[in-house]
């Protein structure tokens, strides 16, 4: 056989840049490599010395897609800093800012990044050519996630109003209702949304993943609770490098993760489903089980069907959130700088987000670390391609590297977060 | 029959950001489709694996320079564009990631990278008007949408866009907003800030941070006095002007007044 490589310089649908090298001997693949050429951009350096109030307005510049999973990884760690804990109505709005995010970036990847791979089309704008009142939808979704970033952070980019110990201001319940006016519009486009990608074709890979994710005693998770495995893993944030360690390999900008005992896992939708799904609400696990799903999803191309069911959640838990606010006697609680470490890790809608703090006495930053969900999952998405190619050598070049795309984009990675991605080049000798 | 024009070409470029500032194109969900259908979104990664080589009526580039290799890309960029418009802080003035331009690059990357050898980075991180000639430029940490619209409207139709340039002062009067620094003494950026967000921050009972950078000629010295008066010290000053806008021109020398 003569040699042959095929590329993909530039990765598309994901954010962030990156490129993929596949290497194939004699019909085997040897290794698969993502190189990640996002610039660094040296957030954990460029942090110490900052007020520990300015990490999340910082720290939100990592992504401009999930702008709001680094502030609240950031909020709770400095809290955990400070030794406060805020609970309440201001607990309650932070789930309500979380659901909004993931409303709007599940959304903007199931419609416009993920189901053109399904459905056979280079984007979003070219499926509305022949879809145009499902790009419709998509959009309308969306933008209910948008609005509900909007009204509680000021905007849907780098909300303004989150900080540490609170909000800057809070809403009343009657700016509340007309969000769940479109809330409740957005729960039947969710609804639409699991039965329409639950009807994609699926190609049959289950995976034998460790799958990572929060698991809180009574709710699906955004902010708290325990670092929980399928392999039993099972301990608090505050011992996450313990049991995680971050290694700096040639080919990437981004660290990647890996459980010390037993080496890759998986964060993120399918983790989360997997690991939770007895705490979805009642319409969401009705609607996961009538798209076929059962309690646990490991394959990675049915992440689409699984991100749907979560937009349903956060639609659900967004209007619970709302018929039982009731506004706050203050917006913030009161907080006092000390030195201190404060750990934290929230569910971004990629997977789990770690923050780690060490504050000095004037309660600027002496140290931070950040790991992203992306950069956790690079080994995985590896390790996939590795998997799964085999299978698909018989394919024309073309298809073969829309093929290995795809496999890519079922993580929804984000890359500028990671660096801390995507040529493909096909090497067949 | 006369013969039909193409559509106007459209780029989106990326270089070190975070992708906020053209994910903005994506949140106009109630005109996306029409936008795609005024023009042809001919390159855009972040939307479509779709791309048409060759050249662009309209590029706007996202993110700041900080590889040679993206110090090389920008001209190729800027060759094969009619028109190109800097959108963001970073593009427009290097953004929070030019905070290495006031420390040493070389301890910035040993906190963060084990391995020197694998990390490829310039000292500074710079805006794009520093590389190549720009025809506009849109400020904002994001920027605005319906700024970025107009924007894109005005140069479809051959116009200037109509960007207001004053201050957030300015918008918090024109929203009947009580000043916040005045009333309530809470330190605020606004009368040095680039309007364009709305006075967003003063309407949610907080000080503007400065995300949209400095206005034309902004009197910096003076507000650095008055926020003096309101308790901050030398060392938030410093943090207050070298945050998002760091390497803009009046943030950057107002910032160094406070440098010890």
């Amino acid at each position: 056989m003569t040699h042959k490589t095929i590329k993909v310089n530039y990765l598309a649908r994901v954010e962030g840049e990156g490129a993929l090298r596949v290497t194939v001997r004699d019909g085997v693949v040897r290794a698969a490599e993502l190189r990640i050429f996002e610039p660094p951009r040296f957030f954990e350096a460029l942090l110490r010395g900052r007020a520990f109030a300015e990490a999340p307005d910082i720290t939100a510049r990592i992504c401009g897609i999930c702008p709001v999973a680094y502030q609240m990884s950031a909020v709770h760690a400095m809290e955990n800093a400070l030794d406060v804990h805020v609970d309440g109505p201001l607990r309650a709005l932070r789930r309500l800012l979380y659901c909004g995010e993931w409303i709007e970036s599940h959304a903007l990847h199931i419609y416009l990044l993920h189901a053109p791979d399904f459905l056979g089309y280079a984007g979003a704008i070219d499926m509305a050519r022949d879809h145009p009142e499902t790009v419709r939808r998509g959009l309308a979704l969306k933008k209910v996630g948008n609005a509900v970033l909007s009204l509680l952070g000021g905007r849907e980019v780098h909300p303004i109003n989150v900080r540490v110990g609170g909000f800057y201001r809070t809403p009343t319940p009657q700016e509340l209702a007309p969000l769940a006016e479109n809330l409740r519009r957005a729960r039947e486009a969710a609804l639409e949304t699991v039965r329409w990608t639950a009807g994609f074709d699926f190609p049959d890979c289950n995976r034998d993943y460790e799958l990572v994710a929060l698991r809180h005693p009574q709710e699906y998770p955004f902010n708290e609770g325990r670092i929980v495995s399928n392999r039993g893993l099972d301990i608090s944030v505050a011992e996450y490098n313990r049991h995680f360690v971050e290694e700096h390999i040639a080919h990437s900008t981004a660290l990647h993760s890996r459980l010390r005992e037993r080496n890759r896992y998986l964060v993120g939708p399918l983790a989360r489903y997997s690991l939770n799904h007895d705490r979805l609400s009642p319409l969401a696990r009705e609607a996961a089980a009538e798209a076929g799903l059962g309690p646990s999803c490991t394959n990675p191309f049915q992440s689409i069907i699984v991100r749907s069911v979560e937009v349903l959640y956060a639609c659900d838990e967004a209007l619970r959130i709302i018929e039982h606010y009731q506004e706050p006697e203050r917006a913030a609680v009161e907080l006092r700088p000390c030195a201190g470490v404060g750990y934290s890790a929230t569910e971004a809608p990629r997977g789990l987000l770690f923050h780690r703090y060490r504050l000095n006495g004037d309660g600027t930053i002496a140290e931070a670390q950040i790991v992203p969900p992306t950069a956790q999952n690079q080994p995985s998405i590896e390790e996939d391609l590795k998997t799964f190619i085999g299978d698909w050598l018989e394919l024309p070049d073309a298809a073969l590297r829309e093929r290995c795309e795809q496999t890519v984009r079922n993580y929804d990675p984000c890359i500028s977060c990671a660096t801390h991605f995507l040529n493909l080049e096909i090497d067949r000798a | 029959m006369a013969r039909r024009r193409r559509k106007p070409r459209l780029a989106v470029w990326k270089f070190a950001s975070c992708d906020g500032c053209q994910l903005s194109l994506l949140d106009c969900e109630d005109e996306l489709l029409a936008v795609a259908d005024a023009l042809e979104i001919a390159y855009f990664p972040e939307a479509s694996r779709g791309e048409i080589r060759g050249t662009y009526d309209l590029s706007l580039v996202e993110g700041s320079i900080t590889t040679a290799h993206d110090a090389a890309r920008i001209q190729d960029v800027r060759r094969r564009s009619c028109r190109l418009v800097t959108i963001g802080a970073c593009a427009t003035a290097g953004g929070i990631q030019a905070l290495r331009n006031f420390a040493d690059v070389e301890a910035f990357i040993s906190v963060v990278y084990a391995n020197r050898a694998y990390i490829q980075t310039l000292a500074t991180s710079t805006p794009i008007a520093d590389h190549v000639g720009v025809d506009f430029e849109l400020q904002g940490c994001p920027i605005n949408k319906r700024q970025l619209l107009e924007v894109i409207t005005a140069f479809l139709s051959g116009r200037r866009p109509t960007i207001p340039s004053h201050s957030v002062c300015i918008e918090c009067k024109l929203k009947g907003n009580v000043c916040i620094m005045v009333a309530h003494g809470t330190p605020c950026l606004g009368p040095v800030t680039h309007a364009g967000c709305g006075a967003l921050c003063p309407s949610y009972n907080r000080g503007c941070y400065g995300c949209y950078g400095p206005m034309e000629t902004p009197n910096t010295r003076a507000l650095s006095e008055w926020l003096q008066s309101l308790g901050m010290t030398p060392g938030d000053l410093l943090r207050v002007y070298r945050k998002f806008y760091a390497n803009a021109a009046a943030f950057r020398t107002e910032s160094k007044r406070h440098d010890p």
